[in-house]
């Protein structure tokens, strides 16, 4: 018993590293990649010889680059704030009230969650142009709700739906109108998920590329996944391996950072809105 | 303080499930009024159509004469305390309490004050400042408690308000309840399965079965006089001894003998000239120990006991009866809500004895039953043909 | 419930009295319930504004714009042409290769997703030791920017630079190129996969497991014959988004080998005669076709299967 207890522990020990490395090798990879230095870059090595930080002081004297981390942060936070608010309406409304047009509503964020987004870069390219958005935060701040939206609508809904009915029944009892019920005790006691969904939405702008891609044309707007792919070498037969490198890491280190620290939450709010118990 | 009028009242789930049928019950000013029935019976949709929870389908309520069907809950002016609390997990007990003081927009001093009026009533003012989650059971009901009584509303409606908590903790709150009650005179619509609630708070007690109202009356009423079987049965713990029999003569026969039947009885029995086949309804404490009572007028018969419980102050004895077994769709439902609904052979019987009563498990001991107290039911309809009050035994829904 | 009623219904009630009665509660509900209706579609309003502006009018403009010769580069040439740019697209073997390309990646990366997920979803439900680290580092891949892991994927399989490539070159043929594209896919989304699937093995009861093993069930067998059922509608679920989602594959193999050696998908050659060749009216049509292809997929797939969309159910109201 006491063997079989070892060797089954053994096994997990073995299974989780495969986990842990299956997670973390691309990753240590980019960053491995980001620290070496010009003569070592090109060795084929996983590890670096030698560390330097040339690649990171390259980007950041980048305005490109710096422009495109501040487009990155600003329109998604923006994006999110939006997508959240309305959302959390949405949200509350298909949870908890009967109303007409609630299927509309379900059926149409299953639709935009399913759209393929390339079907929407012409028609908001031209349109974009003709109303002046193009290239602009707003031109993409537009679209990111947009597909945000179901996210959060789907997420928030689910924990609404835990919120019991009768902490509504007892706040109309003590005389709320429906919308004090909402503001003052269901949306409270709703933070925890909205936070939650904040974190999903966000991840969800921060990993967008084909509208920072093909809604943008300067570096007014266009955000690090996609200024990244215009990254150039400090001349034209140089490849920018290690400024992309950096860039990606610089991208990801705050990504991961907030995984890491609500694991658990991100776990709920992933699983709650796509699987019904 | 407010008096409230149920008026033919109906209530149909738009599903078409009729929760409610005809109900009618006239609340005064500052009573305590006790729900009670089965599960599924229709006390909370009662209840929540008072509040304003769920719309009447049919009927008026009235609320100090003013018809109030379609006013919203919050212009009710009336208090729930819900069987889960329904506390704010993100408001303190303070501000729990204080929450329908200031969506009314009373100020803030003013709220401070009632609310630590109430906190104090409730012993709960040094508990203030702690969040729902840090409260015991108990504390949490008198928050809800407080909750209710804090805005001084007309009438309070309590659904099985005491059930989460542990027995003991329940004896205690129940005296609260009461006291609470008696010191601020509000009118009280109060939802309960427990007996001695329903015994010991109101100054009446409605049943209810099926969503039709049985009998209203104070309890010690429904106790002696229970208008049908299912009244009988539903009041009283444990609760009565239903045996099948025949009119005959002056007596009655039954698997408890052959007795005569007082006078009372028998000139009761002729004025509803019930048919010859009825049931029998006996309260366990009218049966004793025939050594004990020697010569009393009364029934005898001779049982195998099952079970023999010594509770000190009493002693419970259980016996099965051979033979028929009394049936009706009222008892039928009792058994289905108690859990009881397995059908053995011979009837299964509970007295309770005189403590001194000498009886040991498996001994045959005769026992001796008191037909002053006999309540005998139509077999068919289940009708009290002597001792209920025939006005409301013949029209359950009217109020008095 | 109907029981009740039954037994309550008055003795004189007759059939038509029921029906007029339920008509009145029907009608009660609904005045009563006005205010709450109210309130619910204007809470909606704004939500559906945005999605029904971003959406449904440009889908409208796209299919209109496919029925145009309209090119940026020949702007006086624009002209309707009727369906003939779904001709030139559907008799196109630019296409078609990328159709094909773009199944292949899904049906491939699909399958493996599911399986990968499954392992790793029991691995994170079962594991004896550091369950929370191995939960949140399956978390990364899911956190990590597309382009980032395809760039990481890119430079290790990039000859003399990657650690994987050695003095290989694998992203310049097209089924090496292809078999990255789809490790890169795999990669980021096995661990999204794993955790509905694990949300799904969450709802299978441990005593049921028990029981089975005491009827004398394998592992194997309670896998194939409780796990599984039990999980199928999360496993649906799943496996519809994801087909969906990799059919829209894009960001990946722009990074990867930006269509070259014909592994465009059909995002690809959409967004290269859209943005990189300006012709929006081929472009469009792309658009149309790759819109119309994911809704007969959604389509096929709820109707075959039922899976049930995610917060569809009403949620009981008590
Ligand atoms: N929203 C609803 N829609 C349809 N039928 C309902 C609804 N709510 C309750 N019912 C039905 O109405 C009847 C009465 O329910 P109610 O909740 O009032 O019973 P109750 O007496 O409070 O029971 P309990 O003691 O279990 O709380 C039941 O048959 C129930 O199934
Ligand atoms: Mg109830």
């Amino acid at each position: 018993m006491q063997n079989e207890t070892g060797k089954s522990k053994l096994m997990w020990l073995v299974i989780d590293l495969i986990v842990l490395l299956y997670a973390f090798i691309p990753v240590f990879w980019i960053i491995s990649l980001s620290l070496k230095d010009s003569a070592t870059l090109n060795d084929g090595n996983y590890f670096p010889r030698s560390i330097t930080f040339e690649s990171y002081q390259q980007i950041f004297a980048n305005n490109d680059f710096t422009r495109a981390l501040i487009n990155s942060i600003g329109i998604c936070l923006i994006a999110t704030f939006i997508a959240l608010l309305l959302g959390t309406f949405a949200a509350y409304a298909v949870a908890r009230l009967q109303f007409p047009g609630k299927k509309i509503i379900v059926g149409m964020s299953l639709m935009v969650s399913m759209f393929p987004q390339i079907a929407l870069v012409t028609p908001l390219f031209r349109i974009e142009t003709a109303v002046g958005i193009f290239d602009t935060w707003l031109g993409l701040i537009i679209p990111y709700i947009t597909f945000a939206m179901p996210l959060a609508i789907y997420t928030l809904s689910a924990f609404f739906r835990e919120i019991p009915w009768e902490l509504e029944k007892a706040a109309k009892m003590d005389g709320a109108t429906p919308f004090q019920a909402f503001r003052q005790v269901i949306a409270p006691l709703a933070m925890p998920g909205v936070f939650t969904t904040a974190i999903l939405v966000f991840i969800s702008c921060w990993n967008d590329f084909l509208f920072a891609l093909s809604l943008t044309s300067t570096s007014a707007a266009r955000t690090v996944p996609a200024a990244m792919s215009y990254f150039q070498g400090a001349t034209t037969f140089e490849k920018p391996t290690g400024p992309i490198a950096a860039a990606a890491v610089v991208i990801t280190i705050p990504i991961v950072i907030f995984v890491l620290l609500f694991q658990r939450r991100i776990v709920a709010g992933l699983t709650s809105g796509a699987v019904k118990g | 303080m407010a008096e409230i009028v149920l008026d033919n009242v109906v209530k149909r789930y738009p599903d078409g499930a009729l929760a409610v049928d005809n109900f009618n019950l006239e609340i005064a000013d500052g009573e305590f009024i006790i729900l009670v029935g089965p599960s599924g019976c229709g006390k909370s949709t009662t209840l929540n159509m008072v509040a304003g929870l769920e719309d009447i389908t049919q009927g008026e309520l009235r609320i100090d004469g003013q018809v109030v069907n379609d006013k919203a809950p919050k212009d009710r002016d009336i208090a729930m305390v819900f069987q889960s609390y329904a506390l704010y997990p993100h408001m303190t007990v303070g501000e729990n309490m204080g929450f329908p003081l200031k969506l009314a927009k009373v100020d803030k001093s003013t709220i401070q004050k009632k609310v630590h009026e109430a906190a104090e009533m409730l012993e709960l003012t040094q508990h203030l400042d702690r969040k729902p989650s840090n409260l015991s059971g108990g504390q949490r009901q008198r928050v809800a408690m407080g909750r209710a009584i804090v805005r001084q509303p007309k009438a309070f409606l309590m659904d099985e308000p005491l059930s989460n908590l542990d027995a003991k903790l329940r004896v205690q709150m129940r005296t609260q309840v009461s006291r609470i009650q008696k010191t601020l005179g509000t009118t009280t619509l109060y939802v309960t399965h427990d007996q001695t609630e329903a015994m010991t708070l109101g100054d009446r007690v409605v049943v209810m079965r099926g969503g039709i109202v049985q009998q209203i009356g104070s309890p010690q009423h429904l106790y002696d006089h229970p208008a049908n079987l299912f009244v009988a049965g539903f009041i009283g713990s444990p609760s009565m001894n239903f045996v099948p029999g025949r009119l005959e003569g002056d007596g009655i026969v039954s698997a408890l003998g052959e007795a005569r039947l007082p006078d009372r009885i028998r000139q009761a029995l002729e004025r509803g000239n019930g048919s010859r086949d009825v049931i029998l309804g006996v309260r366990p404490e009218d049966f004793e120990d025939a050594r004990i009572n020697g010569d009393k007028p009364g029934g005898r018969f001779s049982a195998p006991i099952d079970v023999v419980e010594s509770m000190g102050s009493d002693l419970y004895a259980y016996f099965t009866l051979r033979g028929d077994v009394a049936s009706s769709a009222e008892l039928d439902d009792l058994a289905k809500d108690t859990g009881n609904d397995l059908h053995t052979d011979g009837t299964a019987m509970t007295a309770r004895l005189d403590p001194t009563a000498r009886i040991r498990q498996g001994d045959n001991v005769e026992l001796w039953y008191n037909t002053d107290k006999l309540h005998i039911f139509d077999a068919e309809s289940g009708r009290n043909l002597v001792g209920g009050d025939s006005q409301s035994a013949a029209n359950a829904g009217t109020g008095r | 419930m109907s029981t009740q009623a039954d037994l309550s219904r008055p003795a004189g009630g007759g059939h038509d009295a029921d029906e007029e009665a339920v008509a009145i509660a029907r009608k009660r509900a609904s005045e009563g319930k006005k205010a709450e209706a109210k309130l619910g579609m204007m809470l909606c309003a704004p939500a559906a504004l945005v999605m029904v502006a971003v959406m449904a009018y440009p889908i409208a403009y796209a299919f209109w714009l496919s029925l145009f010769r309209a090119d940026l580069r020949t702007p006086d040439q624009n002209e309707f042409v009727g369906l003939s740019n779904y001709v030139t697209v559907l008799s196109s073997p630019i296409w078609w290769t990328a159709f094909g390309v773009t199944a292949f990646i899904t049906v491939v990366s699909v399958i493996l997703e599911l399986v990968l997920g499954m392992l790793l979803a029991i691995v994170m439900h079962r594991t004896i030791i550091g369950r929370g680290l191995v939960r949140t580092s399956a978390l990364v891949p899911y956190a990590i920017v597309t382009v980032v892991a395809a760039f990481s994927w890119r430079f290790a399989w990039s000859q003399d630079l990657g650690w994987l490539a050695g003095s290989s070159a694998p992203l310049t043929d097209r089924w090496s190129s292809i078999a990255i594209i789809i490790l890169a896919e795999v990669w980021k989304t096995v661990p999204f996969m794993a955790l509905l699937l694990m949300a799904g093995l969450a709802l299978v009861p441990e005593d049921l497991h028990k029981a089975a093993a005491m009827d004398g069930g394998s592992a194997w067998q309670r896998f194939w014959m409780i796990t599984v059922p039990l999980v199928m509608p999360s496993i649906l679920v799943a496996v519809l988004f994801r087909t969906l989602d990799a059919f829209r594959v894009f960001d990946n193999i722009f990074v990867l080998t930006s269509g070259a050696n014909e592994t465009s998908s059909v995002s690809m050659v959409a967004y290269n005669n859209l943005i990189r060749g300006l012709n929006l009216g081929i472009g469009s049509t792309m658009s149309v076709l790759i819109f119309i292809t994911i809704a007969i997929i959604a389509v096929v797939f709820t109707k075959l299967f039922g899976a049930a969309a995610p917060g569809s159910d009403e949620g009981g109201r008590r």
